[in-house]
């Protein structure tokens, strides 16, 4: 079964816990600067919305990338960057739609989550639920789940 | 060891920025935050200082555990000498700017003298800057965050600044980050603008890495968190009602302070609580709170974000309100509302909004409103005067008294001396609810005799957040005393004021002392730092920081007869509730108090405390 990571962010309550998981687990230091997923505060509606690659299955990034160094794994369905490979370019993050991919100019590459090889470190410190690893096919599960709990299954049928 | 083992120092009067390394030998017995802090403060600066002088210091400290993943890990501390009090002054702020100073490199900054014109500073990482704030001084916190990112181009830019308050000399001014989130009691932020300092703006990109023991350190805060999550306190009440959980339940038991305190129960209690927060407005059909939030690191998020009724008589027309943004928390709403008497929801809403855009304390600032409206009913503030009728009870007293406060025109000028000065100013220094100058807070001490002892013997004057004995009296944590009983109360202050100042010290929230005890919190820190951080160890750091503070306050003129409470408290019983007839029996609890503490009589630390503190 793949997994993705799955965001409700009607859950977030802006901690940024999963900033610092992310940056502790790839750099080594609680650094949110440093998070390949961040939290956005819409300060006048009050939402916090995080915000991460979603692995596209046609990576833009991934064609897009003259040298070859972002490449699948097949199990996680994980796009990969290769840091020895990557030369810095940064077409990727042109291609990229989302802005997910970005460079980072202390190391002279660019970075994106990876999925932390199948246990993300930020599913796993969010306090809340709104960041979940999840079945790649049932995203919506829990949506649905919630829709179909409100249908009245006694309502009178015409 | 997490502390980036650095500090800042930034002499505004030559206008220069200096690095040094932390003082270690000072980090094992004081820890962070507000004992460290409070330890180079108390070294550099003599206790005789004028707080508006630029002799006196500012300094701005972050905790071992801020900008770590430690629950509640991102609070900072402004340690000064208070404005307001002439006492120790440490403030506590959440939000986000604490963790992002420290991530930038930095475990404090030390402010001193005075700059000759307007600056802020600017800290990117190792590169800190004095620059002109000519175009922000005049404005208010709001406008100076956001014109602050636009100018450096910098939406991830943290800042904590003053607003307008501040400048004019507001003596409860405080300063406040995030845009909503303050160090907000004892004038701290009117001390930054004494300063010609505006704002500090952050952005840190290095990180806090250097955890000691990494894994010990994830499984102990992972621990930790499970404990905050299971309570039902902090896993259930304050992430749905915030801490205005307290009105109903403080309003019930007796001990809401009403009308500048001549009552202990406000009958407008339910209409100013989370439940009416949490409901549809008639108006408009919306709540007046959008959602919770949590502070940098917090898995408790307690905080109240609101949106106010475009169409109520404050914002109407003015679209600058009409977003959401910081609300009502339980201290605010009493200050704001029962203190006065006022059940306007939104009024006090929007009271709050400014104390926020323009950075005042709304506790001083609402017990001040209710010393205002009895001089008022007395017939010896007048209308002309004041510039609105202000009985108790007036919203549009207490807005216009908002709107005046914050921009330090008018009657707002009077407004800023704070209660104690403003009564003493017209002939009635009996009707200020404070001590050592600073207001009470929202909980009489009639009904809850431990908090008596509380406000009289904090070290910043009258305040709630030194020794929260309402959690043993009222929420039986950690375990039930009677609120109506002064035994056993002054081994209890002891105890919450000692817990206390490591709580402040490490870096965290004392929010988390709701499920957290010091057994809780040991363990976080020693995996995170060098040094001993068992329990006994803290037991003392907490006793040892207390204690300096003490001797501060003594050196700077403070005696026993500062220990007191208002003879309001002491002299009228509470004419209502399980409390009716009691007053409060500071005159049992206080000679126990210091026979406790190991201090004289007099209220001084006797040289054998002292010595066996290490002071």
């Amino acid at each position: 079964m793949m997994n993705s990571l799955h965001i409700d962010a009607s859950k977030c309550t802006g901690c940024l816990q999963c900033e610092m998981a992310c940056s502790y687990e790839n750099h080594g230091v609680f650094a949110t600067s440093k998070s390949r997923i961040k939290v956005f505060d819409f300060h006048s509606t009050g939402r916090k919305v995080p915000y991460t690659c979603t692995q596209c299955a046609e990576a833009w990034c991934m064609h897009a990338c003259p040298v070859g160094a972002i490449h699948e794994d097949k199990a996680l369905g994980a796009k990969v960057v290769n840091e020895t490979t990557c030369v810095g370019c940064k077409v990727c993050t042109i291609a990229c739609p989302f802005g997910t991919i970005n460079y980072v100019a202390d190391t002279g590459k660019v970075q994106k989550c990876d999925l932390c090889a199948g246990k993300p470190a930020c599913a796993e410190a969010c306090p809340t639920g709104a960041i979940t690893f999840v079945d790649a096919s049932w995203t919506g599960l829990d949506r649905m789940r919630a829709w179909a709990e409100k249908l009245d299954t006694n309502a009178p049928t015409a | 060891m997490s502390w980036q083992r650095k500090i800042l120092r930034v002499d505004l009067t030559a206008g220069t920025v200096t690095s040094e390394p932390l003082n270690m030998e000072w980090a094992m017995e004081y820890l962070g935050s507000r004992g460290l802090g409070t330890k180079y403060f108390i070294e550099e600066v003599g206790a005789g200082v004028d707080p508006l002088s630029p002799a006196n210091k500012l300094i701005f400290a972050t905790g071992p555990l801020t900008g770590t993943m430690a629950s509640t890990g991102g609070r900072y501390t402004v340690i000064t000498k208070g404005a307001l009090t002439g006492a120790i002054a440490c403030s506590n702020s959440g939000g986000y700017w604490g963790a992002e100073l420290k991530m930038a490199g930095w475990d404090m900054i030390v402010f001193e003298g005075k700059s000759p014109k307007p600056v802020y500073l600017l800290v990117r990482d190792g590169e800190v800057t004095i620059e002109d704030a000519a175009e922000f001084w005049g404005t208010s916190v709001w406008h100076t965050e956001e014109h602050l990112k636009a100018k450096h181009q910098d939406p991830l830019m943290r800042v904590s600044s003053v607003g307008r308050s501040a400048e004019k000399g507001c003596l409860y001014a405080a300063v406040v980050n995030d845009l909503h989130r303050a160090a907000g009691r004892s004038g701290v932020g009117t001390v930054m603008a004494s300063k010609n300092l505006k704002a500090i703006a952050v952005r840190g990109t290095v990180g806090v890495g250097n955890i000691r023991d990494p894994k010990a350190f994830f499984d102990a805060s992972k621990a930790a968190k499970k404990v905050l999550a299971d309570n039902a306190v902090t896993g259930q009440g304050l992430p749905a009602y915030g801490t205005q959980v307290l009105m109903n339940v403080i309003n019930e038991i007796g001990a809401l302070p009403t009308r500048n305190h001549k009552d202990v129960q406000f009958e407008g209690a339910r209409d100013i609580s989370a439940e009416a927060m949490a409901e549809k407005r008639p108006t408009d059909g919306k709540a007046n709170l959008v959602t919770n939030q949590a502070c940098f690191g917090c898995t408790i998020a307690c905080g109240r974000i609101s949106q106010m009724d475009k169409g109520h008589y404050t914002v109407e027309n003015r679209p600058q309100y009409w977003g959401a943004s910081g609300g009502l928390e339980y201290e605010a709403a009493w200050a704001l509302g029962a203190a006065n008497g006022v059940n306007d929801l939104e009024a006090l809403t929007y009271a709050n909004f400014l104390a926020n855009e323009d950075g005042f304390d709304p506790i001083s600032f609402g017990a001040t409103v209710g010393a205002v409206m009895e001089l008022y009913e007395m017939g010896v503030l007048t209308k002309e005067q004041i510039g609105i009728e202000a009985p108790f009870g007036s919203a549009k007293a207490l807005t216009f008294l908002a709107e005046k406060t914050a921009t330090g025109e008018g009657f707002g000028k009077e407004m800023g001396l704070g209660s104690k000065r403003l009564t003493e100013k017209y002939g009635h220094p009996e009707l200020s609810m404070s001590v050592k100058g600073q207001e009470f807070p929202a909980y009489d001490s009639r009904g809850i005799q431990g908090m008596g002892l509380t406000y009289a013997t904090s070290n910043r004057g009258a305040c709630h957040l030194r020794s929260y004995t309402v959690a043993s009296e009222v929420l039986g944590i950690p375990i039930k005393t009677d609120p109506l009983a002064t035994d056993g109360k002054a081994g209890l202050v002891k105890a919450f004021q000692d817990a206390t100042a490591v709580f402040d010290s490490a870096g965290i929230c004392l929010f988390t002392s709701f499920a957290w005890s010091l057994v809780d919190v040991a363990p976080q820190l020693q995996a995170a730092c060098e040094g001993d951080w068992s329990l006994e160890n803290l037991n003392v750091v907490g006793e040892r920081i207390w204690n300096m503070e003490r001797m501060f306050n003594n050196a700077a003129g403070f005696t026993s007869k500062d220990d007191t409470l208002p003879k309001r408290l002491t002299t009228e019983p509470a004419k209502t509730g399980p409390a009716k007839g009691l007053v409060n029996g500071l005159d049992k609890m206080l000679p126990e108090y210091y026979a406790e503490r190991g201090w004289t009589p007099d209220g001084i630390p006797t040289p054998e405390t002292r010595a066996r503190l290490g002071l």
